[in-house]
């Protein structure tokens, strides 16, 4: 009943200090707008309510801020921010729980492992790229008719099915300190898809993060993608591979999903070992 | 001429799984969509995917049963051959699904195990822990990207939808759209356009749905000349969890795996509900639909929750309409196994254990029925035509809808689980017919002889988005009016309907569709103006929400989700046999009387500034004869058994053996 204790000592307004970027490369600077207290708020509430207000604490208009995001109910991943400090989604950030951990403010700012687009939106492309990489799929012959799929214990499903869940949100690399940030600004003589093209190259070529790392042992796990896991385990053997893993364990403590990332590392480490040496006895 | 491409709009399951099919099949993809594709609304679907399946088959089930219990629980108003391909469909594309690695909850053995969903007998749903639709589109997502791997497909995630090219002929041959960050406008040129764009739930401003989802590509195609139909058709989920930003999903699968619904039959009991005895405990739908249960079809679930609530004032909460749904009797171990993913999404956003507490919940806005009119070539053997172009063909040639914003399948409700299948099912089924429709082209919408057209109808919208931006002197602020709107909605066209409400709503909305012209910018900046594209979404709920108004306004009847209690049919009152088969006979005559007058699917077609008019267009119900829905009304043995006797009379056809199949099960 966390949401209903303490209702008598709930603030009447709370301060929001955001922090505001006007698009990639510019300066941050931080805004302040003042919230009317009501019980059950979450950030996307605050947010929608600062975009209604449209004016900061010091009276003045301003344009409404930038944010992601779609599902609001942490399924989807998009409003991936850092709230108080830490990495979480904006729609299960709920503000009586933050009032208690940090009385009369909240602090909002936008990743920082990420470039920012503008405001609290970041471009996590290098996330889905890092999936390309690895080969995270199921190279089926073709969607004809073929039957069913390979039977599967449940207890393997139950392995799987969480590292299934992943959606992407970025929280665990934000939290890693072997994650660093990539990000090259744009030539004016370039167009958009030069651009996305030198990105994916300076992605390829840096760490993969826990959430890539993961998913190479759903696939690797599953009878049809084991049939190319040698394939996702070079991946992972590349470049900004597993070895770039400082094994500091944050991205465990940080999944919204409680996917058990660190296992996920432990097991494609030992993977990789294995591999590693049959490639040398097979040469 | 150049390579032909195809542009497919939305990133969800059925754009997606068209994709991918179209891939395969060595056409060039561009997809588009407003977020990176995982992260589209069909994450947010929970329970489940039906098919027929190698259990239900031994129990006596078969794709034909499963026609009948979708055209039953839509109560007819959908063209059952499109249904009917589906359901003979489904088990293959759980095969699929199965073969591209979902992870679906398995059995001891390691079989796919299976759920019951509400509005059938049978245990067809199979299931991917409580987050199905996140795991299907995930294996669909993945195959995807392997073919932008391969380089088949060109990914424009971040991309608004502005409006189809639409040349003198008529013929679509592309689209203009916005970039999200850069704002830039650009035409894309395509030999054929999919709308995968998903449902309008926007429009009633807190719903089920995600952000995404606020109809404006389904409004901009109707707005180039695309007919809209059953808009009045919005499904009303019978359990979510009250939100101040979204109304939350409860999975119909709570129901399914065991859960119950009631209230206290002492209102607004105070005690906590563990200390409020069985006998004290009020099991509304177990009482008045002992066949179904806990799983009757949603329209039904939704109308007597609402019911409970607002007109026989038991709510759980006096100032907060809610009623309990209970899983605490069912153990730990098998919930987290079986609902994990919902469970945690209750307890996170109300910090309370469901394992512990019964939940509370009400309805809310959850699905669109209807959408994008669509066409179909009915085959012989009354399915569809593999292949044939003309399917899910908007009235625009060359534009196609699939998924939820197209308004097959369904009809006037949806029975639970699938949404899913009609999503991946239209989505692989469309591209052979695109494929076809490709050959029969001369050309390429990149041939230079289309750049004029292209430009053109670029240069409208850029002039159109610079207009917006240099608005001046409007003192409305968009995002008031979106709540607005919303409440309006809400009140009037949701789980109770009457004429003189939906006449004022549309009124109120008329308003606000002017007010919206006045809407100044808080922000007129070039780079993530988030602020100008939601305005430009806000204009453009405006002709759905008339199109569903009017309709709903229209629709003297009630017929599934649709519901006008001015035009209800009552039971039997009477216990005298003589009496009650008159009061049946009578009661069958009204019967066809409504359907010869609306077994109809509503048309809209809109002028240029937005406004809707409407037609109607016969339904065709040539594999199972529309019978009544009888779900739980007094009187229901005897209307079946007098309807099934003039069925035997008047109707000697083929067809007329099948009437009755299972599902005709009334309960009363």
């Amino acid at each position: 009943m966390i949401a209903h204790a303490n209702q008598s000592s709930k603030p009447s307004s709370f301060e929001v200090r955001i922090l505001r970027q006007d698009g990639p490369g510019q300066p941050g600077r931080w805004e302040r707008h003042q919230i009317t207290y009501e019980p059950n708020l979450n950030v996307i509430s605050v947010l929608q309510k600062v975009a209604t207000q449209a004016t900061t604490v010091d009276g003045k208009t301003t344009t409404p801020v930038a944010w992601d995001c779609n599902c609001l109910e942490e399924v989807c991943g998009a409003c991936t921010m850092l709230v108080n400090g830490r990495t979480r989604q904006a729609c299960s950030a709920l503000v009586d729980q933050l009032l208690e951990e940090n009385p009369n403010s909240l602090e909002l700012r936008p990743m920082s492992k990420f470039p920012v687009v503008r405001d609290l939106v970041v471009d996590r492309n290098r996330m889905f790229r890092a999936l390309e990489r690895v080969k995270a799929w199921i190279p089926v012959d073709g969607y004809g008719d073929r039957g069913p799929g390979p039977r599967e214990a449940q207890d393997t499903q139950q392995v799987r099915y969480p590292l299934s869940e992943c959606m992407t949100c970025g929280c665990c690399v934000e939290a890693c300190p072997q994650f660093a940030k990539v990000e090259l600004a744009k030539h004016s003589d370039e167009s958009d898809e030069e651009f996305a093209e030198r990105q994916a190259s300076a992605y390829d070529q840096s760490f993969l993060g826990a959430a890539a790392i993961s998913q190479t042992m759903l696939f690797n796990d599953h009878p049809t993608g084991h049939m190319n896991a040698g394939e996702r385990l070079d991946a992972l053997m590349g470049a900004g591979g597993i070895q770039a893993c400082g094994n500091a364990q944050n991205c465990v403590s940080v999944c919204p999903k409680t996917i058990p990332l660190t296992t996920s590392i432990a097991r494609a480490g030992r993977q990789t070992t294995l591999h590693l040496i049959s490639k040398w006895f097979d040469r | 001429m150049t390579q032909q491409r195809v542009l497919v709009v939305g990133g969800g399951l059925a754009g997606l799984a068209a994709v991918m099919k179209l891939a395969e099949q060595g056409i060039a993809v561009d997809c588009m969509s407003l977020t990176p594709v995982k992260r589209s609304h069909s994450v947010c679907a929970q329970g489940g995917i039906n098919s027929v399946n190698e259990l239900t088959r031994q129990q006596g089930d078969n794709e034909w049963l499963h026609l009948d219990d979708t055209v039953y629980g839509g109560d007819f108003l959908q063209h059952q051959p499109p249904v009917k391909e589906m359901a003979y469909a489904a088990p293959g594309i759980i095969d699929l699904m199965d073969r591209l690695g979902v992870p679906f909850n398995r059995t001891p053995e390691g079989f796919r195990d299976q759920r019951r969903f509400g509005g059938t007998l049978y245990k067809r749903t199979a299931f991917a822990g409580a987050t199905t639709g996140q795991q299907l589109l995930y294996a669909l997502d993945e195959q995807v990207r392997r073919w932008h791997s391969a380089g088949l497909v060109e990914m424009y995630e971040g991309w608004d939808y502005l409006s189809p090219v639409i040349d003198e002929e008529g013929r679509c041959r592309g689209a203009i759209a916005q970039n999200l960050v850069t704002m830039e406008i650009r035409a894309f040129p395509a030999d054929a356009v999919v709308l995968a764009t998903g449902g309008c739930g926007l429009i009633y401003g807190r719903s089920t749905m995600s952000m995404a989802c606020n109809g404006s590509a389904a409004s901009r195609s109707v707005q180039a000349g695309a007919k809209y139909a059953n808009g009045e058709c919005i499904q009303v989920h019978p359990t979510a969890i009250p939100g101040a930003d979204k109304l939350r999903l409860m999975s119909e699968s709570a129901r399914g795996e065991g859960g119950r619904v009631w209230v206290p039959r002492k209102a607004h009991d105070s005690r906590e509900p563990s200390e409020i005895s069985e006998a004290e405990r009020y099991y509304f739908l177990e009482e008045r639909y002992p066949a179904y249960g806990n799983l009757v079809p949603r329209d039904i679930a939704t109308r007597e929750i609402f019911n409970v609530c607002v007109n026989e004032g038991l709510s759980v909460e006096a100032d907060r309409q809610c009623v309990y749904l209970d899983l605490t009797h069912i153990s730990r171990a098998e919930l987290d196994r079986k609902l994990g993913g919902i469970l945690h999404i209750y307890e996170k956003f109300q910090g309370v254990d469901p394992r512990e507490v019964p939940m509370k919940i009400f309805p809310a806005v959850h699905y669109s029925m209807g959408g994008l009119w669509a066409d179909y070539v009915r085959s012989a053997e009354g399915g569809l035509e593999p292949g044939a172009p003309q399917n899910h063909q908007t009235n625009i040639p060359g534009l196609y809808a699939i998924g939820e914003c197209d308004y097959q399948y369904h009809g006037g409700n949806r029975l639970g689980a699938n949404s899913l299948l009609s999503c991946i099912f239209t989505g692989l089924f469309v591209a052979p017919c695109i494929e076809n429709m490709l050959a029969s082209l001369p050309d390429s919408a990149h041939d230079e002889k289309y750049n004029t057209l292209l430009r053109g109808q670029r240069a409208v919208k850029q002039l159109e988005h610079d207009a917006l931006l240099k608005r001046t002197g409007g003192r409305e602020n968009p995002y008031v009016i979106h709540q607005e709107l919303g409440d309006v909605m809400t009140k009037a066209a949701t789980v109770v309907r009457n004429n003189d409400q939906l006449t004022s709503a549309l009124a109120t909305v008329a308003e606000l569709a002017e007010r919206t012209a006045n809407c100044s910018l808080s922000d007129t900046g070039n780079w993530t103006n988030q602020n100008v594209m939601f305005t430009k979404a806000l204009r453009d709920m405006f002709p759905i929400a008339k199109a569903i108004l009017q309709g709903a306004l229209a629709r003297d009847e009630c017929r599934g989700a649709h519901y006008k209690p001015e035009f209800e049919m009552p039971g039997i009152d009477t216990d005298d046999p003589a009496e009650k088969r008159r009061q049946a006979e009578k009661w069958c005559d009204a019967f066809e009387e409504k359907n010869r007058k609306w077994l109809k699917t509503t048309i809209a077609t809109f002028d240029k500034s937005g406004e809707p008019s409407l037609s109607y267009e016969e339904v065709d119900t040539s594999l199972i004869p529309p019978r009544p829905r009888l779900y739980g009304l007094v009187g229901a043995e005897i209307i079946e058994e007098v309807w099934k006797q003039r069925q035997a009379g008047h109707d000697g056809s083929a067809n007329g053996a099948k009437v009755g199949g299972t599902s005709a099960v009334a309960a009363s």
